[in-house]
């Protein structure tokens, strides 16, 4: 079942940079995809523009049967509470604790207290970090650290997640233990989408891979043919 | 239930945040401090002034003096063409029997000197103390009395009332525009310095923005924290116009240059003007936070 379409999309920016053009594309629910290709390529632009960070100049973006493109400002919340972003840089609050960090989530939206606490509990159980839920994040490693942002970005159950280089800061174990907790996640029914420079990963996890050239899908290996 | 638990989550991230950026909230409360301070000189200044004004107000009396050989009825006839008189909001005879008596009354020098007179001798004259609704045509109803058949003598301070009065008129004018100035002047200085703290935040609210908090989620905890910093910064304002008008009061006892210029009673004054710094320290906190969190909002 379709969860993500893009039909013509085009994105120019106000400098007169095309970042994206003639994109065409489709991702089924349950999915892991990769995107991969060169620096600017439009890989950030691509998945700015599905959390609507981004609009697109043309063409259709429909993510969870919403058209994200025509969706105005003061509705975008609407969409970004079904889909949770991981971030290269982590984008935790540095003066809030583990538990803290990953129950903000969930706080905003005045889920009940007890709630909160098996939910967060639940996550970061499945991120392997259930012990360090008092520890600041700069008591903890960049690989911890990581956790705990995709402990947060999963916490509300999204029905997609978006990995824009999760693992860009890591040194190679780390990063494979990163992998593990998303495929993890995937498993469990979410939709992954994760840019990445890293051809170790892509390799190693064997999942559909997107291959992006200036602004175009130039390859889209299905599950498994990525060599 | 789940807004209650928004508005608690909203108030404790608000505390919380005052807390956790301490040096710059504190930036942000000094400076409503200082400029409620001088809000609030301005507004007891202002309120004395105003008080001032009524006080000489309802003082200015015209007094007509009346030619001693009138009867009693040409004098009711008199009282009858005051009584006519546009603008005239109260008036009163006094003959010269009383006002000879009650200045007898208040001085022994007089009283040695006058109790010799006899009916005949005393020069004093019957009056008509008549008090006006308006201190701006006092002008107009001493000429009308003085036209009055029988009356000798209108006084009524001409022109150092209306000096005194245009006097307290131009400082209460002051105030109220120092004041107002003051609170846009406040409000920019808090929107600037709140700005800076939400600057500071700015990793906070993308965060916020990223996982799906609406503008509202966003924009109440730091409205709410501009109104904990406004409250906490007119906290010494406060204090300082409580003990300070209440010390000046009992030092000046109570009037200033002379007993004419009476000073507002500091209970409930003081209270009032607690009152309105409150209102205006968080009002002014929150409005500054409304403005500075605006930016960050687009998307």
């Amino acid at each position: 079942m379709e969860l993500i379409r893009l039909t013509n999309v085009k994105k120019t920016y106000k400098t007169g940079v095309t970042a994206i053009q003639d994109l065409n594309l489709s991702i089924n629910k349950g999915e892991f995809v990769f995107i991969i290709g060169s620096t600017g390529c439009g890989k950030s632009t691509l998945i700015k523009m599905l959390y609507r960070e981004e609009k697109p100049t043309s063409g259709q973006i429909i993510v969870g049967g919403v058209d994200v493109g025509k969706l105005r400002n003061r509705k975008v919340y609407k969409v970004r509470r079904k889909i949770g972003v991981v971030f290269q840089d982590f984008k935790l609050l540095p003066k809030s604790t583990v538990y803290e960090n990953v129950a903000f989530a969930l706080e905003i939206f005045g889920v009940p207290k007890d709630e909160i606490h098996a939910k967060v509990l639940k996550v970061l159980e499945l991120v392997g970090l259930k012990h360090k839920v008092k520890s600041y994040p700069s008591q903890l490693s960049g690989g911890e650290q990581q956790r705990v942002a995709i402990a947060r970005a999963i916490v509300n159950g999204p029905k997609l997640l978006i990995c824009d280089e999760p693992t860009g800061n890591l040194d190679p174990n780390t990063s494979m233990e990163i992998m593990r907790v998303l495929e993890e996640i995937n498993k469990l029914g979410t939709t992954i989408i994760m840019v990445t420079h890293s051809i170790d990963i892509v390799k190693e996890l064997n999942k559909r891979v997107i291959v992006l050239d200036s602004g175009r899908v130039v390859k889209d290996y299905a599950e498994g043919t990525y060599r | 239930m789940r807004t209650f638990r928004i508005i608690g989550r909203n108030i404790r991230d608000a505390f919380k945040g005052v807390f956790r950026n301490f040096s710059l909230s504190l930036a942000s409360i000094s400076c409503i401090t200082i400029t409620l301070i001088v809000v609030a000189v301005s507004f007891v200044l202002s309120y004395n002034v105003d008080n001032f004004t009524n006080l000489v107000e309802k003082d200015v009396t015209i007094v007509a003096f009346l030619d001693n050989e009138l009867t009693d009825e040409q004098i009711d006839e008199i009282r009858d063409q005051i009584s006519v008189i546009n603008d005239v909001d109260k008036y009163e005879f006094t003959s010269k029997t009383e006002i000879t008596r009650d200045m007898m009354d208040s001085s022994e020098i007089f009283e040695s000197v006058m109790k010799n007179w006899t009916e005949d001798e005393n020069p004093i004259q019957n009056t008509f103390q008549i008090k006006v609704t308006d201190i701006n045509v006092i002008d107009d109803v001493a000429s009308e009395v003085k036209q009055i058949d029988g009356i000798t003598l209108v006084k009524y301070g001409e022109g150092m009332v209306e000096q005194l009065i245009s006097a307290f008129d131009i400082v209460h004018k002051i105030c109220i525009v120092s004041v107002i100035a003051l609170i846009l002047v406040t409000a920019f200085l808090i929107s600037n310095t709140i700005k800076i703290t939400i600057n500071s935040r700015q990793r906070e609210i993308s965060i916020m923005r990223l996982i799906g908090a609406s503008n509202l989620n966003i924009r109440i905890p730091f409205i709410i924290e501009g109104l904990i910093l406004g409250a906490l910064g007119s906290i010494i304002p406060i204090i300082v116009t409580i003990y300070g008008y209440n010390t000046i009061y009992t030092n000046f006892n109570g009037q200033l240059l002379s007993p004419f210029i009476k000073l507002i009673e500091p209970t409930p004054f003081v209270y009032m003007i607690s009152l309105i710094l409150l209102g205006i320290g968080v009002l002014v906190g929150m409005f500054g936070s409304w403005r500075a969190v605006r930016k960050h909002l687009k998307i």
